[in-house]
């Protein structure tokens, strides 16, 4: 592929019909216009883009299934049999993804058919909440990787009072999840401090902090009169006590706990900050240009410390969850589960925006607890959910390829939009 | 902490008054001060009776050299002095607001660690030359990585994707090498596999300008699951045939293998290691003294001014990140061919992101950038050999503490580093 030919490749898409003004599109009809957009939008692309990607893992599930390579082997007598092998290694994948994520159509009545949903919700609950914490950082410029060193510690603290302090129902809940939050806050607040005080990159200094936090959290694990159980001798801390345990939102049956109700809130609290917030107009400020925001009076350095702030509590929030809701019995050092950076690629699918981050979290809920039903019933390892999950974010990021994949029109609207936002990038580039 | 604090004189004997700005930056002497009550504490309030032994020679070495006895108390307390003159060297030096050299800080940096290793080793031995021989091993795939980072970001595309790079040639090169039992042929296949992940960052964000950092951290993820992916579904069941590569053997340089020290540390890797030293020398040659490393430096500074005078930006992107690519990947064989023999899930371990703290340590720039890389495998390679010959400190303790140096580092050295001034910045010709 030679690149040569890439700017001229994209021109088309971007500029406009010679003698076509922008925004005098008169001529169009109202319909051929909403049709238009419609086909072209961001909407209609981002369901193209999980469809892309389902299909690509379909193809990775058919290559690597052994009936489809048996019936390779006589293709040429009877390939029937060859199209039939890829068609139920696949179908049996996704049908049961669907029914490990959304609804069971064997089991007998509505509340058991329904339980995978609150699976998914139940996955989605700590992916939710630290997404919003790696967008709101996003939204101040920051990159915050650091979502597995905060999620541990907040894991720590949480437990640590959850199961070690005897308070009364409620209270302690409360407490706990203070807790965890202080302490993911406290982790985010060290990169942050640094970076506004002496400008130490944030990426290099929460990766560090990860390590550190996961070997503090390892250490504390063993040590008997901190985490560690008292009589065991694994690294795991004894249960939570059951008046800080995370109540089931719908009774035993489901393991939908209090902690989705924290995400949502903690979605309104994000919109409200980002969206009506003086302090989240100054992140905005600060993530889009920190010199024009100094300028303007604000105090960068101070943004960067609150953002970190906020960012490490929101991801703490995770940390809390999965110890005080998913897994009550006792925690281990693995507690943060990788969501420290599958939040990331749910910030990103969810463009930072609170609304977004939550679709985008309830998504990859339902893939993960769709992938281990498809791991228990198909024996297709749960890592194809990464695939399809950094395939969707790929190919929402990237609309062109998605229009040009499936030869879409480009909004009229659209691309006006985007060739003025490219010269306005050029700006910032000739600068 | 970083105040900079201005005063002016104004000499009103001399016609003209200059003002002459004072700047004194108090965070080396901190940081500095902060480690010599570090050492203080370990040293002189927690301190060990005994004798360690710095073992410098290995037994099949030609020329052997005695080992160095140090008494454990003796040599501690007297670091422990010497480091707190430095940090009052330091202070003073600011406080007449001249910078701390960095040869104080390496000397301290040295000494510390003298230090720490006669304390935490009291009463045994140290092998210094297998200390540092496992550290270059640790430090290859990372240093590659870095390589790969610093090239990549210096022409202008942010390059978070080592991780999935060092994972993809690790996974392609333990395939193709057990498939062909050539382990050549598995470092040709780690350096194209690298390439095709750079392949999709470059056309991601230099043809469809989607946010580098978004296609770096998103490519990682899809690394990750496709291998981890083909690795349950075809490697474990198959591992005779596709995940046994065979590995490279150590190939003694002769004449050089025997300077003492050096020579073991050095000249006594496999090929991997070799190639490893000319890529290093090899880029920085490349990035500073031709004229590809002053265009490719040019487009990732200043784009527009590069277009201006006909160099091609896309295309230059493309093929250096392509080759950025390359030699991480190379780096990513490493770890099936070079060390542990055969591919496993996610085995990279966030070497990636190591390396690309590696880079950001060492400010862009190779050799700093390979350095940095080396701090951070000797740390992980210390903690492993003080835990065989037993220390005091808890070993997750060992282990978290090159992370901290490197906070420390980056918070009190390093300060505010600064990137390519177009990294990370689509470059669309208008």
């Amino acid at each position: 592929m030679s690149d040569a030919q890439i700017p001229a490749k994209g021109q088309p898409e971007i500029a406009l019909a010679p003698g076509q003004i922008p925004g005098a599109q008169e001529p169009e009809t109202r319909t051929s216009q909403f049709m238009r957009d419609l086909l072209g939008g961001n909407a209609m692309i981002s369901v193209l883009a999980v469809i892309l990607a389902l299909v690509a893992g379909a193809v990775l599930i058919a290559v690597t299934d052994e009936d489809v390579h048996a019936s390779l082997g006589y293709f040429f007598s009877r390939p029937a049999d060859f199209f039939v092998a890829i068609w139920e290694s696949v179908s049996g994948a996704y049908v049961s993804l669907f029914q490990g994520s959304i609804y069971n159509f064997r089991r007998p009545t509505f509340a058991d058919g329904i339980r995978p949903l609150t699976e998914t919700l139940t996955f989605a609950t700590p992916l939710i909440a630290a997404g919003l914490g790696v967008a709101v950082a996003f939204r101040a410029g920051l990159f915050n990787i650091g979502g597995r060193g905060q999620m541990l510690v907040a894991a720590g603290a949480a437990g640590y009072v959850g199961f070690a302090w005897e308070l009364p129902f409620g209270i302690h809940l409360i407490v706990a999840v203070i807790a965890g939050m202080l302490a993911g806050a406290l982790w985010g607040g060290i990169a942050g401090l640094l970076k506004a005080r002496t400008g130490a990159h944030e990426v290099i200094v929460t990766i560090m902090l990860n390590y550190v936090g996961f070997y503090l959290i390892s250490f504390l694990l063993r040590t008997p009169g901190a985490l560690q159980a008292p009589g065991s001798s694994n690294p795991k801390s004894p249960a939570i006590l059951p008046t800080a345990v995370f109540p089931e939102l719908f009774g035993p049956k489901y393991n939908l706990h209090l902690g989705f109700v924290f995400a949502i809130l903690a979605t309104i609290f994000v919109w409200y900050l980002i969206n009506r917030s003086n302090l989240g107009f100054q992140f905005k400020a600060v993530g889009e240009n920190p010199n024009a925001a100094r300028v303007a009076g604000m105090n960068v350095k101070n943004v960067y410390l609150v953002a970190m702030l906020i960012s490490g509590a929101l991801i703490g929030l995770a940390g809390t969850a999965q110890v005080l809701g998913t897994v009550t019995t006792g925690f281990t050092q693995g507690i943060d589960a990788g969501i420290g950076f599958d939040a990331i690629t749910v910030a990103l699918l969810g463009r930072s925006r609170p609304i977004g981050v939550f679709v985008a979290g309830v998504l990859f809920g339902a893939l993960k607890a769709g992938g281990y039903s498809m791991q228990a019933a198909q024996g297709i390892p749960i890592d194809i959910v990464l695939v399809v999950q950094s395939l969707i974010v790929l190919f929402i990021a990237a609309p062109p390829l998605v229009r040009a994949i499936f030869r879409l029109p480009v909004p009229g609207h659209t691309g006006v939009a985007r060739a003025a936002a490219l010269t306005g990038k050029k700006a910032v580039v000739t600068k | 902490m970083s105040n900079a604090t201005a005063s002016t004189t104004a000499s009103f004997s001399a016609p003209i008054a200059l003002e002459t700005a004072v700047v004194r930056n108090w965070k080396p002497p901190i940081a500095l001060g902060i480690f010599a009550v570090l050492g203080l504490v370990l040293f002189v309030f927690a301190g060990r009776e005994g004798t360690t032994t710095f073992r410098l020679s290995t037994d099949s070495d030609l020329i052997q050299l005695p080992a160095i006895p140090a008494a454990v108390a003796g040599v501690t307390i007297t670091i422990s002095v010497v480091l707190f003159l430095i940090a009052a060297a330091s202070t003073a030096l600011a406080v007449r607001a001249i910078r701390t050299p960095l040869w104080l800080i390496a000397v301290y940096a040295v000494l510390f660690l003298v230090g720490f290793l006669t304390w935490a080793a009291a009463g045994e031995t140290i092998p210094i030359p297998g200390l540092l021989v496992g550290t270059v091993g640790l430090s290859a795939p990372l240093i590659f990585g870095a390589l790969g980072g610093v090239l990549s970001e210096r022409v202008g595309v942010v390059n978070v994707a080592i991780e999935g790079q060092l994972l993809a040639g690790a996974f392609t090169s333990a395939v193709v090498a057990s498939i062909t039992q050539q382990p050549i042929a598995g470092i040709f296949a780690a350096i194209i596999a690298g390439v095709l992940v750079s392949f999709v960052l470059a056309a991601f964000s230099i043809k469809y300008l989607v946010d580098q950092v978004i296609v770096g951290v998103v490519l990682n993820v899809l690394v990750t699951g496709l291998t981890s992916f083909l690795f349950s579904k075809l490697l474990s069941p198959n591992a005779e045939l596709l995940n046994s590569p065979p590995r490279f053997p150590r190939l003694p340089i002769p004449l050089l293998s025997e300077i003492p020290i050096l020579g073991p540390v050095l000249f006594r890797q496999t090929i991997i290691i070799y190639i490893m030293y000319i890529a290093v020398a090899a880029v920085w040659y490349a990035l500073f003294k031709t004229k590809w490393g002053l265009r490719l430096r040019s487009v990732g500074e200043h784009p527009q001014a590069a277009d201006t005078v006909g160099i091609n930006v896309n295309r230059t992107r493309f093929w250096n990140v392509s080759l950025a690519g390359a030699i991480a990947g190379l780096g990513g064989a490493f770890f099936t061919l070079g060390s542990v023999g055969a591919f496993n899930k996610e085995m990279t371990a966030g070497a990636g992101f190591i390396a690309l703290a590696a880079v950001i340590f060492g400010r862009w720039d190779p050799i700093k950038a390979t350095l940095a890389a080396l701090l951070f495998g000797f740390a992980s390679n210390l903690q492993s050999v003080l835990s065989i010959i037993g220390s005091p400190v808890p070993s997750e303790f060992m282990l978290m503490l090159p992370y901290v140096v490197t906070i420390f580092a980056v918070a009190g050295l390093v300060g505010v580093s600064k990137g390519p001034a177009a990294s990370g910045k689509p470059y669309v010709k208008g």
